[in-house]
């Protein structure tokens, strides 16, 4: 520590202000428009299955996204999130990770969880609150978890997760018992990756999560989705100054800021901060810039806020981009790669019309996790609920035919 | 007179108040250019500018900080919190500075110019987090006024109140009846005062006591009833705190029953300070146990919501256990 005060002591006469543009963080970007790498940039060590496995979960995001969108138009489900423009920056930040280091979403991030291996039925069964849901048919649709692919389960309240991340983080550096050793290991096995939006940067929440995470050393990545909007609030009536990346350094956290729509570079970044925090055991803030092509969800209209031109000067496609990337090195065949789109689409239409006819949970799962067991109010609740429902099936079609 | 709807009887409310007061202001989450997320502030940002009608960050904590420093310095600030679920960020803010204000200053400050509007309340599918009815947590509270209104016309003339009333208030939009509720509402100002309960229909048998969008649920029972011969009387309290003992004490001392209901879990609910007050002033006018039909002791369900909800047919069930009691 250099003082009390903890600050830096350079002296000076001068009365000046310190622009807050003084940083000028710069965007990392490998690839260009066309997925060639760029004069002169580094390619970092990514093998072709990674790649491929990067490839396939992108198209795999859009292809859902677009059917869901459409099934929620169809009143197939009551509400969807895409991707949409984003599916670089969540996939391979997750990609460059362990698959069990700990991913905290924020709720845009579906392409993350496809990357560990949910299955196509497990994403269904979420959207369709049916039995066989891992939340039980209590959240919104695509608030997914997972414990098996630590995926921690999203919660609708924005920026909680962020405090919560540099807890989680804290707990993977405490000295453990190695298994193998048996002896005291401070070795770093996992980290926690944290996603969150632009707007959701401005709750107190997210201060709080960087400020412990930097002062308490919690090897942490923080994923900044720099996406341009929250909702309809476009991202300079959200903050002042330079994007989420300058808050980083503010809070003394090592920090990079990355072009969204270039999955190379999100690898890339993420890589490094990966290596970083599991060496030094501290965080990291990631600032991706990408852009929301989509709606906010099929709540919203974008067409009240924002023009078409702006728009169309914002299509990059990330997936379009790593594509280039992958022909470039031989690693994907044109052919093969078009045949998929439609097999995907079958299968995904083919797997709605099943979650849809899976029954909805049974009633006593309403007053189950509340607490670990049923406290007794709940159980005297749960017995006059049943008798109401029974008295009445017509009224309660869903639950009442299978009241014992 | 005209035919609005909530969204547009909140938004006439907000408008005439706009231009009553040169200082007032309108902010919140998406509440600018875009008009909110249920579009209840539609097209006052061209009407006053961007200086009085404005997107806040996305902070709940920031806006109601925000909004107790402006309503100190005495400009009628009109926050929004885009869900009631989200208002917990600010409940610091809310809890022990907005409501306290005055109390600890011996009113050298105060911030009574201010009004908290939040969609609330559930029956739209929307899960844990987008059904709450936190109420209670803020009944708790002295210092604070709550009012919920339960229809288009009742939105208008309450929030004009609450904005002129000189304490800090909260006003609940029972979000499922924003654009269901359709009705005659005056173009031109008007003011329903807060604090009184409404008797929206009269009956002898037994009173049932609610407010906001389980209005209709109550409403809709009493009509069942009437076809099994028994005649309740309906109250809509309107406001919950302060909230009108002697309209419901005289009510249950004529029919000598009681119904509450409301949305949120039972334990704690307002329901039950209403229950304890009512079972005092009336014990010797009771002729059953005073009974509550509210929401279960759970989170807010998704799949089975229709369950968990308080429905018309609950209330019934607890009319008739309460007349045959
Ligand atoms: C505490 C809280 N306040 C408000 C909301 C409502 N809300 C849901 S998403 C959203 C915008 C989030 O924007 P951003 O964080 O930039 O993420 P993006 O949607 O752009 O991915 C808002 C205001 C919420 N879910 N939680």
């Amino acid at each position: 520590m250099t003082n009390p005060q903890n600050v830096s002591l350079n002296a000076s006469k001068e009365l000046e202000f310190i622009d807050p543009s003084a940083l000028d963080i710069p965007t990392v970007s490998l690839l260009d428009e066309n997925g060639h790498l760029v004069k002169g940039a580094v390619e970092p060590n990514i093998d072709k299955e990674t790649a491929l496995r990067i490839y396939k979960t992108m198209r795999f995001i859009r292809a859902l996204d677009e059917r869901m969108q459409a099934a929620q138009r169809q009143g197939r489900v009551s509400f969807y999130m895409q991707c949409l423009g984003e599916e670089g920056a969540v996939t391979a930040s997750a990609a460059a990770l362990k698959d069990d280091d700990m991913i905290m979403a924020q709720y845009r991030e579906q392409a993350a969880l496809r990357y560990r291996g949910f299955s196509l039925e497990q994403f269904m069964n979420q959207m369709f609150s049916n039995e066989k849901d891992l939340g039980k048919g209590r959240q919104m649709p695509i608030h997914y978890g997972s414990k098996e692919l630590h995926y921690m389960t999203i919660s609708s309240p924005l920026g909680t997760q962020i405090p919560q991340a540099t807890g989680y983080a804290y707990s993977q550096k405490i000295p453990h018992i190695d298994e193998d050793s048996g002896e005291l290991s401070s070795e770093i096995n996992n980290i926690t990756i944290c996603y969150f939006g632009e707007g959701a940067a401005s709750e107190g929440d997210f201060h709080a999560g960087l400020n412990m995470a930097a002062v308490l050393k919690a090897p942490v990545i923080f994923f900044a989705r720099n996406n341009g909007y929250a909702i309809s609030t476009p991202a300079d009536e959200q903050f002042a100054g330079d994007g989420i990346a300058s808050r980083g350094v503010g809070y003394g956290i090592k920090t990079i800021r990355v072009d969204g729509a270039d999955a190379l570079a999100v690898y890339a970044a993420t890589q490094k901060a990966r290596q970083f925090s599991v060496e030094t055991g501290e965080p990291v803030l990631i600032e991706s810039i990408a852009y929301r092509l989509g709606a906010h969800s099929t709540s919203d209209d974008p067409t009240g806020y924002r023009s078409k031109e702006e728009e169309n000067t914002n299509t990059k496609c990330p997936i379009l981009r790593f594509k280039g990337y992958l022909l470039s090195k031989g690693w994907l065949d044109e052919a093969e790669d078009n045949a998929d789109d439609e097999t995907l689409r079958e299968e995904i239409l083919e797997a709605v019309k099943v979650a849809e006819k899976i029954a909805k949970p049974p009633i006593e799962e309403l007053v189950t996790d509340v607490y670990d067991t049923p406290i007794p109010l709940l159980e005297k609740q749960l017995e006059e609920l049943k008798a109401h429902v029974k008295a009445h099936p017509d009224a309660y079609p869903t639950t009442s035919g299978r009241i014992k | 007179m005209a035919q609005m709807n909530m969204l547009q009887a909140i938004n006439s409310a907000l408008d005439i108040s706009m231009s009553e007061h040169p200082l007032a202001c309108i902010f919140g989450e998406d509440v600018g250019y875009f008009g909110g997320v249920f579009r209840a502030t539609s097209g006052l940002q061209e009407k006053y500018g961007k200086h009085r009608v404005f997107n806040t960050p996305l902070t709940e904590q920031g806006i109601l900080g925000f909004a107790n420093g402006l309503a100190a310095a005495g400009a009628p600030a009109i926050a929004e919190i885009q869900f009631a679920d989200y208002i917990f960020p600010a409940f610091d803010q809310i809890v022990n500075e907005s409501a306290k204000f005055r109390y600890r200053s011996g009113n050298e400050f105060n911030v009574g110019k201010l009004t908290i509007r939040t969609p609330y309340g559930g029956g739209i599918a929307g899960g844990l987090y987008h059904s709450q009815s936190p109420e209670a947590y803020f009944a708790h509270t002295p210092g604070l006024k709550l009012v919920v209104p339960r229809n288009a016309y009742q939105a208008k003339g309450l929030l004009r109140a609450c904005i002129k009333d000189d304490n800090p208030v909260i006003f609940f939009e029972p979000k499922r009846l924003y654009r269901a509720s359709v009705g005659d509402v005056p173009e031109d100002d008007f003011i329903i005062p807060i604090g009184k309960a409404e008797v929206v229909s009269e009956g002898s048998d037994i009173t049932l006591l609610a407010w906001g969008a389980q209005m209709e649920i109550i409403e809709k029972a009493a009509e069942m009833a009437k076809q099994d011969g028994i005649s309740c009387e309906v109250i809509d309290l309107r406001s919950i705190q302060p909230w009108d003992v002697e309209t419901v004490a005289k009510s249950v001392t004529k029919t000598g029953r009681l119904i509450i209901s409301h949305e949120a879990p039972i334990t704690c609910g307002f329901g039950a300070e209403i229950a304890a007050t009512i079972q005092q002033e009336c014990f010797l006018h009771l002729e059953s146990p005073i009974s509550r039909v509210c929401g279960l002791d759970t989170p807010y369900p998704l799949a089975l919501e229709k369950e968990y909800i308080p429905d018309a047919l609950k209330v019934l069930s607890a009319i008739k256990h309460s007349v045959h009691f």
